[in-house]
């Protein structure tokens, strides 16, 4: 079952996330897609992500493909104008690639090459516009005429915590608007500001027209936690959060991390209008069962809890 | 720096060279720059007016710099010849390191700064706070067709006047207030072109 038939159905979606590695190899994509499987309905390859130079997302792509799982290569506009966003849509559609997730992309400051320069010629919101049209109207931003169309399936981001937190749901509406069929969040750690963010959602009709999908990781050391709430830009790790992994030994936190991962799992299912959970756990991929099992959500092929 | 054996102060090379993309805070409010954009609204009197500044190449230029001397000060203008401030509270969205043109990027600090210069506010903060100070938040929601490269240096006030930013976002300017709610104020339909 595809990522779209899967919300089609109604039943609760699980994706999950693949960094592709610093190197000329997709052998670590191939075991981590196979490792997943089983658990997820689709896999994001990154795209260069924090800025790094790593494997192309549309080769990881093809690896998680020929691994038997469904990819979704992310596009960001940090490195490529508007010519190479639209010819790399029709070579991924070509060779089946049929799930696109678009984003803004961190600046390169924040990468290993800080003195690129930095594209965006296009923004998020007008790549998933200019993805629609190719798709629907089967024409290129300039006006000339595709053929064939490419298929794809659209997907977006949206970060429901951070400023200004009054016009994130409208923004994701934009995004709606041009095209977007599905979102996933950036991490939830407050499931509360979470909660509120729905409420606008759900006001502006969006969880109708777009599948939203709840980002979700598991904390993996104290380390990892200081990294995210202090250098991942847009994260917002609460303090009972803070507090609650930092107050076990630190042997256990990479435990208490994926329990702690599983209830908000369990957490935002409840919460109206969520379709499901997009892991965050590129290069933790092993994790992936222990939350769904913990979350009462089992592998996909058991086809647990009616999924 | 000396050209032509002029020298010029190197605190006004942004004169010549462009400004980097920095969020700038506008230096007037936005009461007042809404009252000004009343007074900016293409009429016959501003076509005509435009038109005569552009037949003559040395009035353009003039004219150009002129505009660049009264916008750079005021709102960090980096002259990209297609205006966005009438629909982001006045706010310059090319002022964002990425260059957003339909809202910010997610990664904005806590407390509303921008995740490049941390020590300045995200523009599209400060845009959503003074355009609803205003009641004109729901300028927020038009969408943004991609940015023109090839108009860097124009002056956007003759763009504007002669009519050529008409499709730069959907809607208008302060007629966004009945938008659906979707997001869609005036319509995606028409595609990014």
């Amino acid at each position: 079952m595809s990522l779209r038939e899967r919300l089609a159905s109604g039943s609760f979606a699980v994706t999950a996330e693949i960094s592709p590695p610093r190197g000329a190899s997709t052998d670590p994509i191939t075991a981590a897609a196979t490792l997943l499987r089983d658990w997820v309905d689709a896999v994001n390859i990154t795209d260069n992500q924090g800025s790094n130079v790593r494997l192309a997302s549309w080769a990881g792509s093809l690896a998680v493909l020929a691994a038997g799982l469904e990819p979704v290569m992310q596009m960001t506009c940090r490195d490529r104008n508007r010519i190479a966003l639209q010819s790399d849509l029709l070579g991924a559609s070509a060779l089946g690639i049929r799930t696109v997730l678009v984003m803004t992309g961190d600046h390169p400051k924040f990468g290993d090459h800080p003195g690129a320069k930095p594209v965006f010629d296009l923004d998020s919101v007008q790549l998933l516009w200019t993805l629609r049209t190719m798709r629907d109207q089967a024409t290129l931003l300039s006006g000339r005429a595709l053929d064939p169309a490419p298929e794809c399936f659209l997907g977006a981001v949206e970060n429901p915590f951070a400023p200004p937190v009054g016009f994130r749901a409208e923004r994701l509406g934009k995004k709606v608007a041009v095209g977007a069929q599905f979102v996933q969040t950036q991490f939830v750690f407050d499931v509360p500001a979470f909660g509120r963010w729905m409420a606008q959602v759900r006001d502006l009709g969006l969880h109708e027209r777009c599948a939203i999908l709840a980002g979700v990781g598991a904390v993996r050391s104290l380390r990892a936690l200081d990294y995210m709430r202090d250098k991942v830009p847009g994260v917002h790790v609460p303090d009972e959060v803070y507090r609650r992994l930092r107050a076990v030994p630190a042997d256990r936190t990479a435990a208490e991390g994926t329990r702690l991962a599983a209830e908000i799992v369990g957490q935002v299912r409840e919460i109206q209008g969520v379709a499901g959970v997009h892991l965050l756990v590129a290069g933790n991929e092993r994790v992936v069962p222990g939350i769904l099992d913990g979350a009462g959500l089992g592998a996909r092929s058991e086809g647990h809890n009616g999924r | 720096m000396c050209l032509r054996g002029i020298c010029i102060p190197r605190g006004t090379v942004g004169l010549v060279t462009a400004r980097p993309a920095i969020p700038a805070h506008p230096r007037i409010g936005a009461r007042t720059a809404y009252l000004l954009q009343r007074m900016l609204r293409p009429n016959a009197g501003w076509r005509w007016l435009s038109a005569r500044i552009e037949a003559s190449g040395p009035a353009r230029a003039a004219f150009t710099s002129a505009e660049k001397l009264v916008k750079e000060p005021l709102f960090g203008c980096r002259m990209c010849g297609q205006c966005a401030l009438p629909v982001t509270g006045y706010v310059c969205p090319m002022g964002c390191p990425k260059e957003l043109r339909n809202g910010p990027c997610g990664g904005v600090g806590p407390d509303g700064s921008c995740e490049v210069y941390p020590a300045r506010r995200c523009v599209w903060v400060e845009a959503y706070e003074r355009a609803a100070s205003q009641g004109r938040a729901a300028d927020l929601r038009v969408l943004h067709r991609p940015a023109d490269q090839r108009r860097w240096g124009q002056s956007s006030w003759l763009n504007y006047w002669q009519g050529r930013d008409a499709g730069l976002w959907t809607g208008h300017a302060g007629e966004t207030g009945e938008a659906d709610g979707t997001g869609d104020a005036g319509g995606s339909s028409r595609g990014p072109r």
